[in-house]
């Protein structure tokens, strides 16, 4: 035995001291560990530059440049007759306005001794296209202020906001038709004498899309209650039928091959792509039920049908949580199946299925492929609906068809509104997400 | 008010008035011992509610479906072949004629004309369309005197209906009411039959599933069909160019919008599954407590996102990024001149990756966390280190559902819409430079059914055979990946 010990050749080993072969495995560890730390950190990051991209990009949208000017509204070019009749008012159209826009900047200049070589013509082009439609609103009602001087707060155009905000700079105008050095040299001017300044603003989160010439004009608010109402048709079809659907499979369905198929044929349509939901409301809403195009109630149903599984695979787990003594019981004093379903298990799941809607909604409100097949896109909304009717049937639009519609028009004036309406979906969809999470907390219970 | 909203007050109301004599009924009966009732007094309203209302409301229902269906059907035999212009097509013809209908209706309802008068309209004394106009309703062109007689038939046919629509209707709601108030007994068993009804309802809300899946597969089959009539059905599967042209005469093929979004699916796989995978290693077998509470909700964020975010985070953001890198000659990064334009399929693919990133994460964290700790145990007793234990163990263990799991993403990326749309480009082609614009099956389905759309050219249809297509690849796949999750699991369970 000693002699067996002594033949083979010691093996150097220590516990100080790490053989090659630990270390290479050793060194094979750190790195699949960094590995895994490289992974998130990776997601972490993109995580962090989506959120910078959206906040940097997306604030420019809550302020806007606004001019401020007196208009004088001259009586001979809005009422020739003198007798302020509402009908011959209205004869002007907002052409007629934009002389008066030019004698309040010119006046201005003067006023301000601003040299510029630009006609009074020009001059107009820093303000917004909608500058004299918001002049003819005002005349329209107050008939009786015309001929008087009244000051206004105008946009100024989608270039000079740029050019505040650092979007536009005089080397990236060379080509532009719609700017010129000169005016931008004005604007300067104007800044400088305080009358043309950066403020909130408030027309984006409660205004309406405008169309392509005044980006500085779009905002969010009609689309947003096309969101509304499009969640209430959700809220309404989805979550009783959600609910009514899992109470069957969960407590009531025999197993067979019919519930078999039906619970395979949930957890697919879960998986469809939502495009498919959009081919479907096409072809049987509006081709075949001749429901009207773009109407939130045809985008509602759209997005049920694609909601419903999420809802369904979160009420039946929810129902599943739910002790089968709290069943028995019931049965034990007398119950029927359907009091003990109905009277102490669907109470007792409530939270989880609230939990199960909400976040099915918040996934609901930010689908837009389903959306461009109805026809929620390239309709600009210009009033908000006067009633529950009209708000489902009157075609609108949605929040993210909203934000599609912006950023398709390759425009950055108009990135910017689409970054700006994210900011606002994101803090819808956050909160919802929020409230979730704070009711499985409070009121989820562990048995 | 309609015709339609009059009736169902008045079916709620005659429910209403059910409920409350019905359960009066059952007392009195019993002599005003509820005792002797068989069930609450509420089960017998509940009864006489549940017969008024629902079976009317039922054939109301199925009657508004039909009826427009059949009377257009009617009134689409009578429109003769020459009314159609050049390029038109019956559809079209037949939707000016409801427009004309519509309109009518209003004038009636405005009291421009009495009913007998717009009868007696006749398009050679009458300018249809500025009466039309003059109550808001537009119609595209004058009003031919066949669409006039049509529109006038489809509101005669309309009108017969609803009047037939409320001559069954009423008296179905009367016999469930006058029966159920006089079945309140005490001996009638209300509670089973209000069950039985309620048991009726979930089942038909549990059904809607597969209505939805019978909707989704004929809305895209029929139209398919009617697809694979005007264009050969050997062009779509195996010809080599999509050129769709409004003029007709288009090249559909489908292979080179595959081509695309299995590439762009790949770039989307090849971001996601490493980074995912790894992901999940980290945060299921090192990360500590706190680590994983801050991660791993960070990380799912990301799939909480709305697609158009990551559509525009890649027209905007990513793209011109790429372009700055990959692109713009001396003044690029790399003075290459390789990309040109901001969609490419490097750019959505990227992109789509960061959101299935998530997705894949998620699901292999579940996966990896149910591989049983007793075999990470051995492996660790032996002497292995943990990485090695999660190599040869774990790994394999978890591998088919993994590959489930990669499935799932796959269907997820290849369904996706937004980021392609915004994010790929609209040049159908087979190239392999990841830096090129392509296009994707999605984006196909968006163009061809937004804007004008005339469901009679194959160049609209084409997009329910491409959506169909896309339907059967998902479903393929999510079926696979369903079978392998759930074999899988059993092992263990």
């Amino acid at each position: 035995m000693t002699d067996a010990i002594q033949k083979t050749e010691k093996k150097k080993s220590s516990l100080l001291q790490l053989d090659a072969r630990t270390r290479t495995r050793n060194a094979a560890e750190t790195r699949f560990k960094a590995y895994g730390m490289i992974a998130i950190a990776f997601g972490l990051l993109m995580l962090s530059i989506l959120v910078f991209n959206i906040v940097t990009r997306g604030a420019g949208a809550y302020q806007q440049t606004f001019v401020a000017l007196e208009v004088e509204l001259l009586a001979g070019k809005l009422d020739e007759k003198g007798d302020r009749n509402l009908d011959d008012i209205k004869k002007v159209s907002t052409f007629g306005y934009t002389p008066l826009l030019s004698n309040a900047l010119e006046a201005k200049v003067a006023e301000l001794e601003i040299e510029t070589d630009l006609k009074a013509k020009k001059m107009v082009g820093i303000l917004s296209k909608s500058a004299a439609a918001q002049v003819r609103d005002y005349a329209l009602n107050n008939p009786n202020q015309i001929g008087e001087t009244v000051g206004f707060e105008f946009l100024a155009s989608s270039r000079v906001d740029g050019y505040l905000k650092g979007r536009v700079s005089r080397d990236s105008i060379g080509n532009d038709k719609n700017i010129s050095p000169a005016q931008l040299d004005l604007a300067d001017a104007l800044k400088a004498e305080g009358s043309l300044a950066k403020r909130f603003n408030m027309s984006f989160i409660t205004g309406s899309d405008a169309s392509d010439a005044r980006p500085e004009a779009a905002g969010m608010g009609t689309s947003m209650i096309g969101s509304f109402f499009m969640m209430l048709v959700v809220l309404v079809l989805a979550l009783p039928i959600g609910v009514a659907a899992s109470i069957y499979l969960e407590e009531f369905a025999p197993k067979n091959w019919i519930t078999d198929i039906i619970e395979v044929n949930i957890s697919n349509l879960a998986a469809v792509p939502s495009i498919v939901f959009g081919i479907l409301g096409l072809a049987v809403f509006i081709n075949y039920m001749y429901l009207p195009n773009s109407a939130p109630l045809v985008g509602g149903l759209v997005l049920t049908l694609m909601t419903l599984p999420t809802i369904i695979i979160s009420t039946r787990a929810s129902l599943k949580a739910v002790p089968p003594s709290i069943r028995d019981a019931a049965l034990g004093v007398g119950a029927s199946k359907m009091q003990s379903v109905f009277h102490h298990v669907l109470p007792l799941a409530a939270p989880g299925i609230l939990t199960g809607t909400i976040i099915g909604l918040a996934q609901a409100l930010g689908e837009t492929a389903p959306l461009l097949l109805i026809g929620m896109v390239g309709f600009i909304a210009s009033n908000p609906p006067d009633s529950i009717a009209t708000g489902l049937l009157s075609p609108n639009s949605a929040m993210p068809a909203q934000i599609y519609e912006w950023a398709k028009r390759a425009d950055p004036a108009f990135y910017e509104r689409a970054w700006g309406g994210i900011i606002i979906l994101l803090v819808f969809l956050v909160t919802m997400n929020t409230v979730a999470v704070i009711l499985r907390r409070r009121f989820e219970r562990r048995w | 008010m309609s015709t339609t909203s009059l009736l169902v007050i008045a079916i709620l109301i005659l429910a209403t008035l059910g409920y409350f004599l019905a359960s009066k009924r059952a007392i009195s009966t019993a002599g005003g011992d509820r005792r002797k009732l068989h069930s609450l007094p509420v089960y017998y309203g509940s009864n006489a509610a549940m017969f008024t209302a629902i079976p009317a409301l039922g054939v109301l229902l199925i009657w508004l479906l039909a009826q427009p269906m059949l009377v257009e059907r009617n009134i689409l035999s009578t429109i003769p072949d020459k009314l159609i212009p050049e390029g038109s097509s019956i559809g079209l013809v037949m939707s000016d004629v409801r427009r004309v209908a519509d309109g009518l209706e209003v004038v009636v309802s405005t009291g421009t004309l009495s009913q007998n008068e717009t009868l007696k309209l006749d398009t050679e004394q009458t300018d249809i369309r500025a009466l039309l106009a003059g109550v808001g309703a537009a119609v595209g062109s004058d009003v031919q005197p066949e669409v006039l007689k049509a529109a006038q038939n489809y509101r005669a046919q309309t009108k017969m209906g609803q009047s037939w629509m409320v001559l069954i209707i009423v008296p179905l709601a009367l016999i469930g009411f006058a029966l159920s108030v006089l079945a309140a007994k005490p001996t009638f068993r209300a509670r089973n039959t209000v069950e039985r009804g309620i048991l009726a309802l979930l089942v038909l809300a549990a059904s809607l599933a597969i209505l939805t899946t019978i909707g989704i597969v004929f809305s895209m089959l029929f139209e398919s069909i009617n697809f694979f009539k005007l264009h050969s059905w050997t062009d779509f599967f195996f010809g080599g160019s999509w050129a769709p042209n409004f003029r007709g005469d288009s090249d559909l093929s489908i292979l080179p919008l595959l081509w695309g979004t299995i590439y762009i699916s790949i770039i989307a796989l090849i971001v996601a599954v490493p980074v995912g995978l790894f992901a999940a290693i980290y945060l299921s077998e090192y990360a500590g407590p706190r680590v994983r509470a801050f991660a791993k909700p960070l990380l799912e964020i990301l799939a909480g996102i709305p697609t158009i975010v990551y559509g525009l985070f890649a027209l905007v953001t990513v793209g011109p990024a790429l372009v700055r890198v990959f692109g713009r000659g001396q003044e690029g990064l790399l003075g290459l001149e390789w990309m040109s334009g901001a969609t490419a399929v490097l750019t959505a693919g990227l992109v789509m990756g960061i959101m299935l990133i998530p997705f894949v994460s998620s699901l292999s964290d579940d996966i990896i966390n149910a591989v049983p700790q007793s075999l990470r145990d051995g492996s660790l007793g032996l002497g292995a280190t943990p990485s090695e234990t999660i190599r040869q163990i774990v790994l394999p263990a978890a591998l088919p559902g993994i590959v489930g799991a990669v499935l799932l993403a796959a269907s997820r990326a290849i369904g996706e819409t937004m980021i392609v749309v915004l994010g790929a480009g609209a040049i159908a082609k087979f190239s392999a430079n990841p830096l090129d614009a392509m296009t994707t099956i999605t984006t196909r389905i968006v163009s061809q059914l937004t804007g004008d759309t005339d469901f009679a050219s194959p160049e609209t249809l084409v997009a329910f055979a491409l959506g169909l297509t896309l339907f059967v690849l998902t479903l393929g796949l999510n079926v696979i990946a369903l079978y392998i999750v759930r074999k899988y699991r059993e092992q263990y369970d």
